[in-house]
């Protein structure tokens, strides 16, 4: 068992990108987020890597394209309104098929909004990231090792699909701390990448990192091709923790900070005698619709919990086709629910369906 | 028989989709003989704009990235930091360096980024249609300055060799023409100059290429050439502007 020590999340995830073999990370300053940078501009210059603070988060996402472009393992991170700018590279990045990693360490908004923990940013990172047909992967760690972990993986799966990944944390998740331990020896698991632009030295074709087609039906079969691989995607990256489904007659769907949240409402709720458990995704895109749809087979009722006025709820009801109701607890704009609110919905939920 | 002149190695055969008597296909040129001259090519990877040379990738047979609007530069920045020995040039239009990536040219240039820009000013939008471009001359007519440039509403052009030439990470920069065949020269020993900065790590470098548009200012190749000298080049002096070729920047 590797090392047990206790870190931030930002920094947590800081860390794992250095292990995981990132060496190039582009980023502008934002709250909460701002330990990413701080950490890694720290680091890289002990160990050969490239901290560069950017002109603008649209500067900083555009640098990602270009070392990804180059083959190598390159981050940014950011929070809400700043991805907001980095949409357009964002969209570039995966009409280009090229992989990088982008945190999200959501706050409130519409607007410049606010600066505490949100998760009002579902929507944009499932549905619409950029403009154009795409998707990108999308992980919700719901804990500081979570954090690492999906770090390792957001890299992994990205230079496998070729494509962006993101991780979508809040300001609770990234300034919390808790222990962590780093998986030992597997930064090295970086795929050859052939098609990179990095000089050809006459040994090998031209390559071309493009988004550009202008001939409709090439474009098309592009977008086609690009979602042949989201649906390999969406049967094979669905993850989600099931936490006291054994015999759950209702569930709770939350991810992320809410679902700490949940959790803490549905072990309360236990002791009550309610038979509730939870649904956590820990992939927001694919959606753990099967997780889902187990769930459906065997409860009364759902209550999705989330940071924002009710967007993972669409993803809830689509996965379950609507076969049962679905409830919703939210609050917004930096409001983190408490679990006796969410134990106190639970109850109702329990109660309307006696 | 001896070869007195061929097409330089580094240009692929495609067809150029330029149009009749546009200066494109001259840089084009003057770039792959650069890239062929210096052994470069395949150590190179290009960088495309938005805007009438977004598909050079099509044309040079180095590696290439395509940007987003303006964004060449922190493209080039990214590719340079991953491949600190390989050459990196990007190859913009006004309207992509000058107006929507302002902030990418200016900060590069400061960061001194040890990579080369081919900026082609024919101070009009070509792609589009002919819009006004942040070079657009006073009184420029053009299809959104129907009435000239009116610098009372739309404000000045930008000199960006004059602009860049303040800041301290500019290694070189440089103005030239294409209008006739001694600019020619000149312009092509400058990109050479600008791409061996770089391969010497002096830092950044900008070549700031003069040069027409005759299908959207409305003229034929040969007028069009001539309203460049009468009236661009008075704005836009060609010349030298910033030269730390021999100490470098830093």
């Amino acid at each position: 068992m590797a090392e047990r020590v206790l870190m931030k999340g930002n920094e947590a995830m800081a860390e794992a990108a250095i292990q995981a073999g990132c060496r190039h990370f582009f980023g502008y300053p934002i709250t909460p987020q701002t330990e990413v940078s701080a950490y890694l501009s720290k680091r890289f210059p002990k160990i050969g890597g490239t901290y560069l603070q950017a002109e603008s988060e649209v500067a900083a996402i555009n640098m990602v394209l270009g070392a990804a472009s180059a083959g190598v393992r390159a981050m940014t991170s950011s929070s809400s309104p700043g991805i907001s700018l980095k949409s357009e590279g964002i969209s570039y990045l995966a009409g280009s098929d090229l992989p990088c990693v982008i945190l999200n360490v959501m706050r409130g908004g519409p607007g410049l909004g606010g600066i505490q923990p949100s998760q009002a940013d579902y929507w944009q990172a499932t549905r619409a990231p950029g403009h154009g047909d795409f998707q990108v992967l999308v992980f919700a760690p719901s804990t500081v090792q979570e954090m690492v972990d999906t770090i390792f993986r957001a890299f992994d799966k990205a230079d496998e699909y070729r494509m962006p990944a993101m991780i979508l944390a809040d300001g609770m998740l990234g300034q919390m701390m808790e222990p962590v331990s780093f998986p030992e020896g597997k930064a090295d698991t970086q795929k050859e990448k052939p098609w990179a632009a990095n000089g050809h030295g006459f040994k090998r074709k031209q390559n071309v990192i493009n988004s550009l087609y202008l001939n409709p039906a090439v474009l098309e079969q592009k977008v086609r091709e690009r979602f042949e691989r989201y649906a390999q995607i969406q049967k094979t990256e669905q993850m989600a923790e099931e936490f006291m489904m054994e015999d759950a007659d209702f569930a709770v769907v939350a991810y992320g900070a809410s679902a700490r949240i949940a959790k803490s409402a549905v072990v309360a709720a236990r002791a009550e005698g309610i038979k509730v458990g939870l649904v956590r995704p820990i992939t927001l895109w694919p959606f753990p619709t099967d997780a889902l749809q187990k769930a459906a087979a065997q409860v009364k009722g759902f209550l999705c919990v989330e940071m924002s006025m009710g967007q993972m709820i669409d993803d809830v009801k689509l996965a379950i086709s609507c076969s049962r109701p679905v409830a919703f607890f939210g609050r917004t704009g930096g409001i983190i629910p408490t679990p006796g609110e969410v134990l106190g919905e639970i109850k109702k939920l329990a109660g309307g369906a006696k | 028989m001896a070869v007195v002149y061929e097409k330089p190695k580094s240009l692929s055969d495609a067809p150029l989709h330029y149009c009749p008597g546009c200066t494109h296909g001259i840089i084009h040129k003057l770039v792959a003989e650069v890239l062929d001259e210096l052994k470069i090519e395949g150590k190179t990877v290009g960088v495309a704009p938005v805007g009438c040379a977004v598909m050079a990738y099509d044309y040079f047979t180095c590696d290439m990235v395509q940007a987003p609007h303006g964004r060449a530069p922190a493209v080039a920045t990214g590719l340079k930091r991953a491949l600190p020995d390989q050459v990196i040039f990007t190859y913009q239009g006004d309207g992509d360096l000058a107006a929507i990536g302002t902030a990418e040219t200016v900060h590069a240039a400061t960061r001194g980024e040890n990579i080369t820009i081919i900026f082609v000013n024919n101070a009009i939008y070509g792609m589009t249609g002919g819009q006004m471009a942040p070079t657009t001359l006073p009184g420029q007519v053009t299809q959104t300055t129907p009435y000239g440039r009116d610098i009372h509403t739309a404000g000045f052009p930008v000199r960006v060799c004059e602009m860049l030439s303040t800041l301290d990470g500019v290694a070189y920069a440089e103005r030239v023409s294409v209008d006739c065949v001694p600019n020619i020269r000149k312009a092509k020993a400058a990109i050479k100059k600008a791409f061996t900065a770089q391969i010497e790590k002096k830092g950044f470098s900008i070549v700031e290429v003069v040069s027409s548009c005759p299908t959207n200012w409305g003229l034929t190749p040969t007028e069009a050439l001539q309203w460049l000298r009468d009236n661009m080049l008075p704005y836009y002096p060609l010349g030298v502007y910033k030269d730390k070729t021999e100490e470098g920047v830093r």
